[in-house]
Formats: C-alpha cells, structure tokens, sequence
C-alpha cells in the first residue's frame, strides 16, 4: 500500500509527496502504536516464550531464561507423554466440533436468513430480532443456562422422557456418539494410535457432553451469521431473479443457480469466521465443563490455559497457541481453494463467446450462473 | 525514499515505546525491602465466611503491626497468582496449594521462610513433608481437611441399621451399602476421582505416589486392589459416582438423599448446613482397607512471595495467621481444621461430632505433589471416571509412566 501511494506523486513534485508522507504517518501513528503495542509485542512475545524455557517467574527477556528450540513442540507433538496425549485428545475433540458446527451452523444461518428475507413474512422485525438474540447474549449466561438445560433432570431430558425415551445424562457422559455405546473397538483400530490418542477414539465422534456445545454453538451463532447473509440477500438485485423466472427456472434453481452463488462471498466470510470462532472454543469450556467428562471436552484454546496457568508450562501452552494459530490457517486456506471461483470450462465459454458474437452482449442468466461476478470486488 | 525512513523511524520510535512500557512491566529482580511497606495478601475464598474471617485477622493484625495490609478475593487464584509472579509484582502473601508449590518453588518465586517460624515444631508433621521441597520447608501449612465416611442416619435407620453395623472393613462397607440401595437411593455416592477414590488406595497400603513425591507407585498391587474393590461396587450398583446421580458432587447427592453414604471431607459440615439442613448425619471413620486405617488429606499453605517489598512484616502476619487463637477461629468461621498439634485439644471440644476427621491427622496421607503432578491425577480422573468399564491396571500403568515422567 505505501509503495502505491509514494510512487505515483513522485513524479509530480518531491515537496508535495513529502507531506503527504509524513502527515500519513502521523496519522496512522496511534493506530499503529496500539496494534503494535497490544498485538504485534504480544505475539512475538509468545513466540519466543514457545521456543524458550521461561518458567513464569520475571520478564521472558530475563537473562537466565534459554532458548531450547523446538522442545516444547516436540512435547505436544512427538514426545509420546502426557502432554502429547492431551493435545491429541484437544485436538480430537475439537476437529468433530468444527466438522459438526460450520456447517451446521452456516445452513441453519442461510436457512434463517431466508426465512426472514421473505417479502410476504408477518412481523419479520420480532423474528429477526428473535434469532438475532443468543447471538448479543453473554457466552457466560448462556453456558450456564446450557448447563441447566442439559442436566440429567434438566428441561431437556424432561421433553425426552415425555416422547417415551431416556435422555443421556449430557455434561457427565464421556461416550463417543459414533461408538454407539461399544466399550471397546476392533484391535486394529485400539492398536494404533495419533498423538497418543487412539483410531478408535479420533473414529468415535463428539462426546454427549461435547455434541450439546455443538448445539450451543449453533443456537447463539446461526443469530450472527444470519445477519450477515441477510445483509448479502437484501443487497441483491431483483432483476436477476426475476430474469431467472422469465427463463422459466423454479424456486430451488433459482436459489441454487442464481441466489446461492452470488452470495459466494458472505459464503466465505461466515465459513471463515465460523472456523476461527469454532477452533478457538473457549468460553464455554471454561465456565461449563473444564475439558470434563474424561477429557473429551478438552480443545487447544482451553489446554494452552492450563498448560500455562495451572502446570505452569509456559513454553508448552505457547507452543500450543501458534499450532492453533496454524492450524486455522491451514483450514482457512483449504476452505479458500475450495470455495474458489472455478475457471469456465471450455465447453460453456464457447458457448458465451458464441452468444456475444450472435447479439453483442452476455445473455444475463448464463453469465450468472458461469461467472458469479456480481460480487466479486468485496472478495 | 526519506520519509519512508521518517516512517519507519516512527514506527520505530512506538515499538519501542511500547517495548519499554512492557519492560516496566515486568521489573525483576528484588525490591528493597522495607518493614513498613503495605502488604497484600490474595487468597481464593469458599465463601463470604471465609472472606470476612480472613479481613478480620489480617485487620487485627495490621492494626497491632501499624502495618496497612489489603485483603483480595481471587477469582481464579491459579491465574492471578501467575500474572503477579510473570509481572514481578506479586501479592506478598497468598494461599497455595501443594499441587502448584513445586513449580513455584522451583523457580524460585516463593521465600522459603519455613526455618523461621516459632511455631515450626507444632505444625502436623504429615503437614510439614507436603510443604517440603529440596529438604526445606517453604511456607506455614494453612489448615488442613481429611476424608471420612459420612452416614445419613434417618435412611440408615430406616435400613434397619444399628451402630453395631457402622462398616470397619471394606466388606462390610459393601454390605450396607448394599442394604442402603433401594429406588433411586445408592448405598454410597462419591466423586469419580483420585480425590475420593485415593482414599480406598490408602486403605490398601498404596497411593499414587510415596509421601515425598519423589517416587511413583501407581502400579502397586495395593493400588490394583482399591480400585479393583469400587470397580465390583460400582458394577454391584451398591457405588455409584456423583456425576451419574446427577450431582455436582458427593455432598449434593448426599443432601438430595440420592445416597445414603458419601465420601467427603470436613468442608461438608458447611454445605449441608446451608443447603441441606433437614438431613440428619453422622461422620464416622473409613472403613479399614487390607493395609488398616487409611485417608487423604488436603491443605493449602500461606505463600509468601521472593518478590515481596516486606518480607518481614509477611513473615510476621503469616506467624500471626497460624497461632492458636487465629486458627481456632478460622475453625469456627469456616470449618477448616488448625495445622497445629496444639490445637486439636480445643477443635475436638468445640467440634465433638467432627473428631474422625481431626483423628486421622496420624494416618492420613498427602497428594501428589511433584512439579506436573496436578495434569498427571487430572488424567487419572478422567480414565477413573469410566472406571466401570475401565481396566484397572491399564489406568494404573498409564498413571505410572507418565508420573514417572516427572521425576526425570
């Protein structure tokens, strides 16, 4: 960005560009100070904790505090101790979280969003408002109110005994929900094991306990992520879908052809923060269930806290912070390639080069549904 | 290309800034020491009793002293007590647990005054060995609590049961709690963790690890047979853990009367008068296991921080914090028993019905207490708490190997 702006005036005159420089600067100045002071300093602070032996005592740059390299990752990630265990079930428990709750919850959120963008709908404030609001709510409240629900008397397990069933006993019951109640698998998937955690148990899904998170965090995002896709379907022109109807398209081609793809970039944005929010779950582990029953609702964010805090591994809660931090990068990436605007295929541009050489211009319901570039400047 | 450098010189300049500012933050070293300095003390509280206890005695203390000194009620004591530690500007005194003195003593962040205490010789000496690191006693014990078998009697009476059939052995604890079992009552309720269950181990002659902490003996035949013996129950149904009652833990099953007997400590007396006062109990002695009598015991030990500006005037309170006088009061404020021996006479006189508890100050036995033990009994709780269709013997062995790990 600063080369774009030094370059272009130099040509006009020094005196003028010099000013602009400087008083840019300025401005930008306690913006920079603050980010640098309350982000960047702290970040590479952890840094160096994660590769050092600090051990809590004193300022990190203290002269008797050691560089050793990769040990502490090599803790958490190869050493076979109990520091690798728990970061492999961390991690475990974690993974279902995210595979369960981003799609969940960006379905449910479109679903709402659509829902609420519907012209004809009576009282659509109240019904926005309404499922806007878990999402304004405290984490902290709704935990607790989570923990009553779901408690073995709790409302929940009262609904499920009055339709003739018998509800888990939620935040206490460790059992993966995939084992089906199976004490123990196959050998060959107990024999082996990633990061100390066993196949079977990575195979075995969320916890009971951890699937009512997952419900959790479905019920207070959608409201958000709702939000933002209303905001992406009101600024839609209708002529598009209108043309879409003249074309003869029916309601689900006209939201899967023509809605769904201009709103490829909320698309990417609600999957992104959706994934970021899921892999940094905290709040809820820390005030409802402390990594319990047996560990399984234990995730990286809230093992880097005790590992810090609580066993006093400074070096080892950092080291735990950056794989995070790498860990989301790589999703987000992945996500990114996934989500990408594929090229046209051959065939197709043919066929729309045919159609502006025939009348001169690109026939509007193919170039929606080929080239969705409605949107394409926000990306 | 100038005033890109103007820039980054700038930029610069506020890292820098910023860099210092946090430099301050974290001033090492040792602060000059001055016996009129004010003096914090942070503690995590049970309760507003415990609060008001604790101002109280710290006030009359500063008020004799001339000292001022500040009570604060930590709301996470682990965190708060690490930023102070991080940011060299710790609370002078504090409660500590025996779970993170090792790690704070090897570092050197708490003042070992152990040796200078008057009143040295009077504290419990099973007390004195979990406060001991590298031969040197750290910090005054605080108080202390130990285990024993809670009876409710109106549902022991209801049973048929006399005290003629209060348990002495574990077999007999397996049959009344087998009489005890009716509906949706359990004979014995208890917290699926090493905190309960441990008990049992040193009932069998084991634990988790040697009183010192300086060996790991988790895969003991002694061990084996503790939980071998409440695997049986908890298959019998006569045991059942507070957690798949519903219950937060042993005393909330207890109150609710999902459970006849429990397993708790002294706190107990506390909750149940508060929330479950129509529940009529009784504290009797654990059951002897195969090795005789055998218990856990917890304590906390006041801290005083390396860091601190007055060390002297923190030696005086704690000093004046452990006396007699002090304590006792502490005792009636809050349930707690006094960590010195010449106390017990007047605790036993002012708590008759709670003497089991005060009694098993001989045998009771420590927790682990080696740097990263804490993580270590941790995920023994989370293997015990499927102890039911759990092997014994490979929770043992797991534990073994990684408490193992802490003393390389």
């Amino acid at each position: 960005m600063t080369t774009s702006t030094t370059r272009l005036p130099r040509r006009r005159g020094r005196s003028l560009h010099r000013g602009q420089a400087a008083s840019g600067w300025l401005f930008t100045a306690p913006i920079l100070i603050i980010l640098g002071l309350f982000l960047l300093v702290p970040v590479l602070m952890a840094a160096w904790v994660s590769v050092s032996d600090w051990s809590g005592r004193g300022s990190p740059f203290a002269s008797g505090v050691n560089f050793i390299g990769a040990t502490n990752y090599g803790q958490v990630l190869w050493a076979g101790g109990l520091s690798e265990t728990d970061f492999g079930t961390a991690l475990k428990n974690n993974l279902w979280y995210v595979l369960l709750v981003v799609p969940t919850q960006t379905i449910v959120a479109m679903a709402l969003a659509l829902a609420v963008n519907r012209r004809m709908l009576r009282g659509r404030g109240f019904f926005r408002t309404a499922f806007y609001f878990p999402s304004v709510t405290s984490s902290v409240a709704i935990t607790v109110l989570w923990l009553f629900l779901f408690s073995t008397t709790g409302a929940v397990n009262a609904v499920i005994s009055a339709l003739g069933a018998h509800g888990p006993n939620w935040f206490n019951e460790p059992r993966g929900i995939f084992h089906f109640g199976a004490a123990s698998g196959p050998a060959f998937l107990t024999g082996n094991t990633t990061l100390g955690v066993s196949w079977w148990d990575w195979l075995g899904g969320p916890s009971v306990a951890m699937s009512a998170f997952v419900i959790l965090a479905v019920f207070t995002t959608g409201g958000t992520f709702m939000l933002l896709f209303l905001a992406a379907l009101q600024n839609l022109g209708g002529d598009v879908e209108e043309a879409a109807m003249m074309d003869g398209a029916n309601a689900r081609q006209r939201f899967f052809r023509v809605t769904l793809p201009q709103l490829r970039p909320t698309l990417f944005t609600v999957i992104t923060l959706g994934l970021i929010g899921c892999w940094q779950v905290f709040d809820q582990i820390y005030t409802g269930t402390k990594g319990g029953p047996s560990k399984t609702t234990l995730t990286p964010a809230y093992l880097s806290y005790t590992a810090a805090f609580d066993d006093q591994q400074w070096g080892q809660g950092a080291a735990i912070a950056f794989i995070l931090f790498a860990i989301i990068i790589v999703f987000t990436i992945i996500q990114r390639w996934v989500l990408a605007e594929k090229k046209v295929s051959k065939r197709r541009m043919g066929w729309i080069t045919d159609a502006e050489k025939r009348d001169g211009r690109v026939s509007e319901a193919v170039a929606v549904d080929a080239v969705p570039n409605t949107n394409r400047g926000s990306r | 290309m100038k005033h890109r450098k103007l820039g980054a010189v700038i930029v610069a300049a506020g890292l820098a800034a910023a860099l210092t500012a946090c430099g301050s933050g974290f001033s090492s070293g040792t602060a000059t020491q001055s016996s009129t300095k004010p003096i914090t003390v942070l503690i995590g509280s049970s309760g507003a009793a415990e609060t008001a206890a604790v101002k109280s005695a710290v006030a009359a203390w500063s008020k004799t002293s001339g000292v001022k000194a500040t009570v604060t009620v930590a709301s996470d004591l682990n965190q708060q007590l690490a930023q102070g530690f991080s940011s060299g500007k710790p609370a002078d005194v504090f409660y500590l647990s025996t779970d993170s003195l090792a790690g704070y003593a090897s570092n050197g962040s708490l003042y070992e005054y152990g040796d200078k205490l008057t009143n040295k010789s009077d504290f419990y000496p099973s007390l004195v060995k979990s406060f001991t690191y590298n031969n040197k006693l750290v910090c005054a014990p605080k108080d202390f609590s130990t285990l024993q078998l809670i009876i409710n009697t109106d549902l022991w009476a209801k049973a048929g049961l006399t005290d003629a059939d209060i348990p002495t052995t574990w077999d007999q604890l397996s049959a009344v709690a087998k009489k005890l079992t009716t509906g949706t009552q359990t004979g014995l309720v208890i917290g699926g963790e090493y905190a309960r269950i441990g008990a049992f181990m040193t009932e069998a002659g084991g634990n988790l690890m040697n009183a010192d902490s300086t060996k790991a003996t988790a895969d003991t035949q002694a061990n084996l047979d503790a939980l071998n013996y409440v695997k049986q129950n908890l298959a019998a149904g006569d045991f059942k853990y507070a957690a798949d009652v519903g219950a937060g833990w042993g005393g909330e099953a207890f109150g609710k009367q999902l459970g006849a007997m429990t397993i708790e400590g002294n706190w107990i007396t506390g909750s149940q008068s508060a929330d479950y006062p129509a529940v009529n109990y009784k504290v009797v002695p654990l059951p002897k296991g195969p090795a005789g009598a055998g218990t856990l015991q917890f304590t906390n030990c006041w801290g005083i921080a390396a860091d601190s500006a007055n060390k002297s005037g923190a030696l005086s309170l704690v000093q004046q914090l452990t006396t007699k006088s002090d304590q006792l009061g502490f005792a009636k404020a809050f349930g707690v028993m006094p960590s010195i021996q010449s106390a017990a006479g007047e605790w036993k006189k002012e708590f008759p019905k709670l003497t089991p508890f005060l009694d098993a100050a001989s045998y009771a036995q420590g927790v682990p207490a080696a740097k990263g033990a804490a993580a270590v009994v941790s995920d023994f709780n989370s293997q015990v708490a499927k102890l039911a269709t759990g092997d014994p013997k490979t929770i043992l062995s797991s534990t073994q190997a990684n408490l193992a790990a802490l003393l390389k």
